[in-house]
């Protein structure tokens, strides 16, 4: 079993081969096959990779990831392989090009060792909404791993991969990595290239890792980080080091009251919070309470848009050009419309009809408009925040992981996003480690939000935390 | 059928919205070829494909060639804009929505000054000009069971111009789209052929009766793919709408397609079957900043347009209207204009060699100027050989230009002295000739003593005719009046 990329590093010094490295991994999802994270494991091309990689460690031609095992949400395109984004509209389709993420872990030598399972199109806080059939949670089955990028998470903590790749658009990596025990990072929106994920909400998506160490999360963002000419949304801003390193000065860092002073979170999360603020006082650190006015507005704005954005970047699984065709659909609008009713999932379609309402004639200013304004509140308020301090620090997840198909009210499913959609909302890159334990046996995040394209800083301040907590 | 003089108390308000294609060398948002007529969905990639987590990637020169237009057409242009998503369902869209402006159109608020053929100017407003993508193509009538798709044009970059209601008659929205095609051709951005659909419009039609301020129900025309078919289809619109109004029917709001075959226009769909299109701004482009400098730059690199030729050739030249009009009907044409000028000074003498032989020569072999062989810098000789008097206009046009095409790299100084046309006006030579060709037609000589004047053209011609077309017409002419006097 390797945990982290040092183990395997520690294994290749002493001669193990990258080879018997995947072999390891591959027995492990074997045998955690019950959790249903990976749709699919690419065994041959991962195993052609491996041998390949193992050739170039011994020509001393190895890249940084020679070794790493790497396990990609199924909304991640690469070249000759399935994706499906978790949902019968894509069945059986198979990429005809590489995401550029993914190419730029093949080009360090890292091995992509299968597609992972996630919540139709992204859209589901317990990764319930698989066409695929459920995920669930590596530390108890009985209960969810999160969501979207559940078999991300999951297989992350059962340690079926070294480091897995998932996307976030309102928490779909914090969340997850909370519920699991792991760790997740969404970049800054603009810092690694969207081209080859397939979209749910532009604006807001970000790829990002989970990992189980933030060495890890560190190597891996800043490989995937960077301008992109096929993404044009995706920022050129030279990509530092980001291997953490120890901080050079005591911080000050800004929490939102209003998250802790709720019935809505968990008390035990809210203790440790503030468990850990007063330990971080006593370290040095300044610790200051502010107050965001717009925690009630977050959700119905992130949801206004979102469904917008997907309402319109679904459109093309019309089944005309490729996935899912109704065989009983005559004539070009019935194709359209059977072949759209019976391959996407109840939640997907919620999503179009609410977005397709949103944009509609004589509701947009009312909705989309009013949406973009109240956006551009929390992104002032936001920066405001963080003109002044050098972190938001608040709970990843208002509670731990709870039990499959226990939440069936789809608003009550949206408030699992209330503490991670404001880095979304407004760009930032932000974090979930895990530090704390639920009396009930299960782990949960704290969350930190940094300034835009401050990875370097959150990943040091996040080793910082793991060590001092 | 509604008599000349009822129709006369109406007036037709028209607006036209033109689709140019970009004649770039890819696409608008990928970086696959842009060209027509290449075997069906051989220049798509997984961008024009619309294949999922594909982005699209902005193609600068698109933006370059919106600026060019703008600036030729006299509009603003936005200094910030963005770009936004409209959405529809139809084959020949794989994305299932398509990138365009909506909110912020790169130019607004320009104009055009048609030069109609009475001689007056028809100003004419020009509303916008945005950017957006084509969509593929939908072929319905090559397989019998199934609608084909060919996906080549999908994404090819367009420029849509928008016009003001400023027009008022089909002949006006010829003489516009004449305009226009020109003006497209000048600044290199578009191939202006409506035959091959890279230019397409669509027009807005409306009647209302003469002093009205208000709007009559509105028509809009497509498939319109000539400019004569434009109006045809807007004369056709006219007459529809007032016989319709004077017959007391209502005219209904819908989108009418024009019948090629039978010149007359049928009904596509009403306002009810209307889309709502649902756009929003596209997110995966970012906002585009046009800056000062940038405009700047583009007006610096603006070729000379049509419109300021035509000022400099009536003007400085002197040349007539019409003269003008053909010399700088395309850029090609006027660039060999301008070169040839350099070398002589005889404008109008250049205008008519390049409206008369020069033409005539294209037309026969339906070629281009481009393919022209005599270099601008020959012809100027050639045309100093007739100034000077070394060859007459005909023998320059009739036995020079010939062996001049053939061989173009020769002096036409020295064909003219090979072939023996430089023209005689020795006067003795001359009058010997003329002595000879009197003896030879006596009754006309006495026919022409009592009076018959215009048998001087007989003598003329037989003149030039004894001394092979080398005798200088105008001392000719002089000699032989003063001869068949003494006669």
């Amino acid at each position: 079993m390797y945990k982290t990329f040092n183990e395997i590093k520690a294994a290749l010094e002493k001669g193990r081969s990258v080879q018997d490295i995947l072999q390891s991994y591959l027995e492990n999802i074997k045998e955690r096959k019950d959790l249903n994270a990976f749709l699919e494991v690419f065994e041959n091309s991962a195993k052609e990779q491996a041998i390949a990689v193992d050739e170039k460690i011994k020509n001393g031609t190895a890249g940084r990831l020679a070794g790493m095992v790497i396990g990609i949400k199924d909304n991640l395109c690469y070249k000759g392989h399935k994706v499906s984004a978790a949902s019968k509209i894509l069945e059986g389709f198979e990429s005809i090009y590489t995401s550029t993420v993914v190419e730029r872990l093949i080009a360090e030598d890292a091995i992509i060792i299968g597609r992972l399972n996630c919540d139709e199109f992204a859209m589901g806080a317990s990764n319930e909404n698989s066409a695929y059939g459920p995920v669930r949670n590596a530390l108890n089955e009985d209960y969810v791993p999160g969501g979207s990028s559940g078999g991300t998470a999951s297989a992350v903590a059962a340690q079926l991969c070294t480091v897995a790749l998932g996307s976030d658009t309102g928490g779909s990596i914090r969340q997850p990595a909370s519920f699991t025990g792991t760790i997740g990072l969404k970049p800054t929106y603009g810092r690694v290239s969207r081209y080859g994920l397939i979209a749910y909400a532009s604006s807001f998506d970000q790829i990002g890792p989970i990992a189980n160490n933030v060495e890890d999360i560190a190597l891996v963002t800043e490989i995937i980080a960077g301008g992109d000419e096929f993404d044009g949304t995706a920022s050129s801003k030279e990509v530092p080091s980001l291997t953490p390193t120890p901080l050079k000065q005591k911080m000050k860092i800004a929490y939102i009251k209003e998250t802790l002073d709720t019935d809505g979170v968990d008390p035990e999360i809210k203790e440790r919070i503030e468990q850990l603020v007063n330990c971080l006082r006593a370290d040095g650190h300044e610790l200051i309470p502010v107050s965001f006015a717009y925690i009630e507005q977050m959700v119905p704005t992130y949801y206004v848009l979102t469904t917008a954005e997907a309402s319109s970047n679904l459109s093309r699984f019309d089944g005309v050009h490729f996935g899912y065709r109704s065989n009983e659909a005559k004539g070009v609008e019935e194709t359209y419309i059977k072949s759209r009713t019976e391959g996407f999932g109840d939640e997907v379609k919620r999503r179009i009809m609410a977005g397709t309402f949103v944009l509609s004639q004589g509701y947009y200013d009312a909705y989309y408009t009013k949406a973009q304004k109240v956006r551009r509140l929390i992104q002032d308020r936001t920066n405001e925040i963080l003109a002044q301090n050098d972190f938001i620090l608040l709970p990843t997840t208002p509670s731990t992981a709870f039990e499959l198909n226990s939440v069936k009210d789809p608003i009550q499913m949206y408030l699992q996003d209330i503490y991670t959609v404001q880095a979304n909302l407004a760009g930032n890159p932000a974090i979930s480690l895990p530090i704390g334990k639920h009396s009930n046996g299960l782990p949960f995040g704290l969350q930190l939000i940094g300034k835009h394209f401050g990875e370097k800083e959150l990943l040091d301040t996040s080793a910082y935390l793991m060590d001092f907590c | 059928m509604v008599s000349e003089e009822v129709k006369a108390t109406y007036e037709a308000v028209i607006g036209l919205e033109v689709h140019a294609q970009m004649l770039t060398k890819t696409k608008a948002y990928s970086s696959d070829a842009n060209e027509y007529g290449a075997r069906p969905n051989t220049n798509i990639s997984a961008i024009t494909l619309g294949h999922p987590g594909t982005l699209p990637k902005m193609n600068k020169k698109t933006i370059e060639y919106a600026i060019k237009l703008g600036l030729a057409l006299n509009c603003e242009i936005a200094e910030n804009q963005h770009f936004d998503r409209k959405n529809y369902y139809y084959p020949d869209l794989p994305k299932g929505y398509q990138i365009t402006q909506d909110k912020t159109p790169i130019c607004a608020n320009g104009f055009i000054d048609l030069k109609m053929e009475d001689g007056t100017v028809k100003h004419v407003g020009i509303t916008r000009i945005h950017m957006e993508e084509d969509t593929g193509k939908s072929i319905h009538d090559v397989d019998v069971y199934d609608s084909l798709v060919d996906l080549n044009r999908a994404g090819t970059p367009l420029l849509e111009i928008v016009t003001e209601p400023d027009m008022r008659s089909g002949d006006e929205a010829y003489v516009y789209l004449t305009e226009i095609r020109q003006l497209v051709r000048y600044l290199e951005i578009c191939d202006g052929n409506m035959e091959e659909g890279n230019l397409r419009c669509d027009a807005n039609v409306s009647v209302r009766k003469k002093g009205s301020k208000e709007f009559g129900r509105r028509v809009e025309v497509k498939n319109m793919n000539s400019m004569r078919n434009v109006q045809r289809a807007i004369n056709f619109e006219i007459d529809r709408h007032i016989e319709a109004i004077e017959n007391g029917e209502e005219i209904a709001q819908e989108t009418r397609s024009f019948d090629a075959v039978n010149l007359r226009t049928i009904s596509m769909r009403t306002k009810e079957d209307a889309n709502d299109y649902r756009f929003f701004p596209e997110p995966d482009l970012q906002p585009l900043h046009v800056s000062q400098d940038q405009i700047d730059a583009i007006r610096a690199e603006m070729p000379v347009l049509p419109k300021a030729l035509f000022e400099k050739y009536t003007k400085e030249l002197k040349l007539s209207e019409y003269d003008a009009n053909n010399i700088i009907s395309t850029k090609p044409f006027a660039e060999y204009f301008e070169e040839l000028i350099k070398y002589t000074k005889n404008y109008k003498s250049a205008s008519n060699w390049m409206n008369g032989e020069v033409r005539s020569y294209l037309n026969q072999r339906g070629a281009t100027i481009e393919e022209f062989p005599i270099q601008p810098g020959k012809l100027a000789e050639l045309i100093e050989l007739i100034d000077n008097g070394l060859v007459s206009n005909s023998v320059a046009g009739q036995k020079l230009f010939p062996v001049l095409l053939e061989q173009p790299n020769e002096s036409p100084k020295k064909i003219a002295e090979e072939l023996n046309l430089i023209q005689d006006s020795d006067e003795d030579s001359i009058s010997a000739v003329i002595k000879e060709v009197i003896k030879q037609h006596p009754a006309e000589a006495e026919r022409y003593k009592n009076g018959e004047k215009q048998l001087v053209g007989f003598f003329m011609g037989q003149v030039m005719k004894a001394s092979g077309g080398k005798a200088d017409p105008k001392s000719a002419n002089k000699l032989m009046r003063q001869l068949l006097e003494e006669n």
